[in-house]
């Protein structure tokens, strides 16, 4: 398993490299002079010139790379325009937020979507695998940010029940937290949610036909034995993967969610740099929502081998 | 993926007998149905629409659905959605189909290449894509369309760029899949060129798998482009655009909440549309994923 480990990481070092470098390469897409961007139209000449300097926009491409790979590694992602703070300082303050809102979605997906991809292949053809279908196509084919406005149209605006934007105050307690948590995380679940249901029943209806399944029947068990003990075990693996992957999305996808919501996270930050086109901001969460996603996808890689073991690790 | 190159069914024998099928093929049907009809709309934009789509009447903003004349209601600045609705018609098509089409035909052509020369190819450009892959689409899109500045073709752009590794992987897994096919073999023993060998032999295989992926990719556009001109980074106002009408009804949800929830629904229809189409093209081409795939 370790070897494995040491292997995988090993494997992402050229991968995180190549983030980094399509990440600088953004600067490269800006059209004119660059400071103009990244200073704001009002800078001085001087201050352009100190960060042409201090980026090497005057040297090679190459040599600007390596610039930006050890201020990188110095923890210097730039300034941010519109906060006018380091972008590092920036995004660390808010990942907390976004990553709350990550999990509580990631944790409703998981259970939500097992628990409805079960059900629905456990009774294939039904009316409510068929129902589950439907729901599926609609979660994947509707923008989230359009989901956020609907349920803050019904449950906040219509019915009252719940807050439909930003974080509960400071102090407020973890109750009001949760009732500011429920409508985003919702939002940024669904999406995942109808793919992890899919997934698992694919999954499910795999396992349900082994004859293993068979006897386990035959041997007069419980039919909720037989899932929970049985099929879900041998489903995991390809589930996992889902959620996996899922997990890295719904850290970006706290973009659109984050800015329905006014929730302060790192995807609200990079809406608010857009309308200024602060782009070190855009880049650092780009950058670190990035590193994210490959770290979760390694930590699943590693999952999914240790949950499979017929799995030969060479 | 490569379920398509093994399938000795894949050709047009299958095609053909399966025509007969699309008659109980609803996904195929219903996606057509969607799809033509906003194909039909953004087509006769001119002659369908009862207002100008950008004529502002101050004195009208906010009229509900079902007005007497306006049977969507207007918008913030007094203008008729549902003739923005049928112009915006126009800008969805083109930026779901448009960025499909470009990113197949590249990604098509990267994936053949690496999956047909193989050795130091096909590791530089999986490399590439591995890359590519551990950006989620949004966020680089976000990236590319704010670096180049807002509009049309920096969206465009963008989303050709993150959807290319999708369709390079799964054109090489095909290729990589036919290259060892006998029929192959036997195409290089008679000296067949290469040229003749990938246009005679290997593409008819592609072509399943690119139209079934083609357009179940232009269902996920449809949704990234609204993403993007929700972010601000896509069309630009005055030009009527759904996913920009949606963030501009944003500010009177309140008060009108029809101005943002419809253009969305429009997205759905769309995307829906397009997400049938695809599953029912899947269905017709390679029956056997009918009970696997869903």
């Amino acid at each position: 398993m370790i070897p494995f480990i040491l292997r995988r990481l090993i494997q992402i070092i050229p991968v995180i490299i190549g983030v980094t470098l399509a990440t600088f390469l953004l600067t490269w897409l800006i059209p004119g002079d660059p400071t103009n961007v990244l200073l704001g139209p009002d800078a001085s000449e001087e201050a352009r010139e100190r960060l042409r300097r201090s980026l090497g926009l005057d040297r090679s491409m190459a040599a600007q790379y390596l610039i930006y790979m050890s201020n990188l590694l110095s923890g210097d992602l730039g300034q941010s325009l519109s906060f006018s703070r380091p972008v590092a300082d920036v995004l660390v303050s808010r990942m907390a937020n976004t990553a709350l809102l990550a999990f509580a979605a990631i944790v409703l997906a998981s259970v939500a979507g097992v628990a409805a991809g079960t059900w629905a292949a456990l009774r294939p053809g039904s009316l409510h695998d068929r129902g589950l279908t439907i729901v599926v196509l609609f979660l994947n084919s509707m923008p989230s940010f359009w989901l956020g406005l609907v349920l803050i149209l019904i449950f906040g605006l219509q019915l009252r029940l719940l807050p439909v934007s930003g974080m509960a105050p400071s102090g407020a307690g973890l109750l009001s937290l949760a009732a500011h948590m429920i409508l985003p995380t919702i939002t940024l679940a669904a999406w995942s949610l109808a793919s992890i249901a899919r997934m698992t029943r694919a999954a499910v209806l795999e396992v349900i036909n082994n004859d293993f399944i068979r006897t386990a029947r035959s041997r007069g068990l419980s039919e909720w034995r037989i899932v929970l003990f049985h099929v879900l075990p041998n489903a995991i693996p390809a589930v996992l993967t889902v959620i996996g992957m899922q997990m890295g999305f719904l850290f970006s996808g706290a973009v659109l969610t984050e800015t329905v919501f006014s929730w302060p996270g790192v995807g609200l930050a990079m809406f608010q740099a857009i309308a200024i086109r602060d782009i070190p901001l855009i880049q650092g969460g780009i950058l670190m929502l990035a590193l994210i996603f490959v770290l979760i996808n390694l930590i699943v890689d590693v999952l999914y081998v240790y949950f499979n073991p017929k799995i030969k690790l060479n | 993926m490569s379920q398509f190159a093994t399938s000795p069914e894949t050709g047009r024998g299958v095609f053909v007998s399966n025509l007969r099928n699309i008659g109980t093929n609803t996904s195929l049907l219903i996606g057509l149905g969607l799809v033509s009809l906003v194909v039909i709309s953004a087509v006769l934009a001119d002659f369908i629409t009862p207002h100008d789509p950008n004529f502002a009447n101050p004195i009208i903003r906010y009229l509900p659905p079902l007005s007497e004349g306006y049977i969507l209601g207007t918008d913030e600045l007094g203008r008729d959605i549902l003739s923005r609705l049928i112009y915006g018609a126009r800008i969805a098509l083109f930026v779901a189909i448009i960025p499909t089409v470009i990113s197949l035909l590249i990604g098509g052509i990267l994936g053949l290449i690496a999956g047909y020369v193989g050795s130091f190819i096909d590791t530089f450009v999986m490399r590439y894509f591995d890359i590519m892959f551990a950006f989620p689409g949004i966020l680089l899109a976000l990236g590319i369309s704010a670096a180049i500045g807002p509009g049309l073709n920096s969206m465009i752009i963008a989303m050709v760029v993150v959807t290319i590794p999708e369709f390079g992987r799964i054109i090489r897994g095909v290729v990589l899949g036919v290259r060892e096919e006998l029929y192959v073999e036997a195409a290089r023993v008679l000296g067949y060129s290469h040229a003749r060998i990938i246009l005679f032999h290997i593409l008819p295989n592609v072509v399943a798998p690119a139209l079934i992926y083609g357009t179940l990719q232009t269902g996920r556009n449809v949704i990234l482009a609204a993403s993007l001109s929700f972010l601000g980074l896509g069309i630009q106002p005055p030009t009527p655009d759904w996913g920009q009408m949606l963030s501009g009804g944003r500010t009177s949800m309140v008060m009108a909440p029809h101005v943002a929830t419809i253009p969305g629904l429009a997205i759905v229809f769309l995307a829906v549309g397009f997400n049938l189409l695809g599953d029912g093209i899947r269905d017709l081409l390679d029956p056997r994923s009918r009970q696997s795939a869903k």
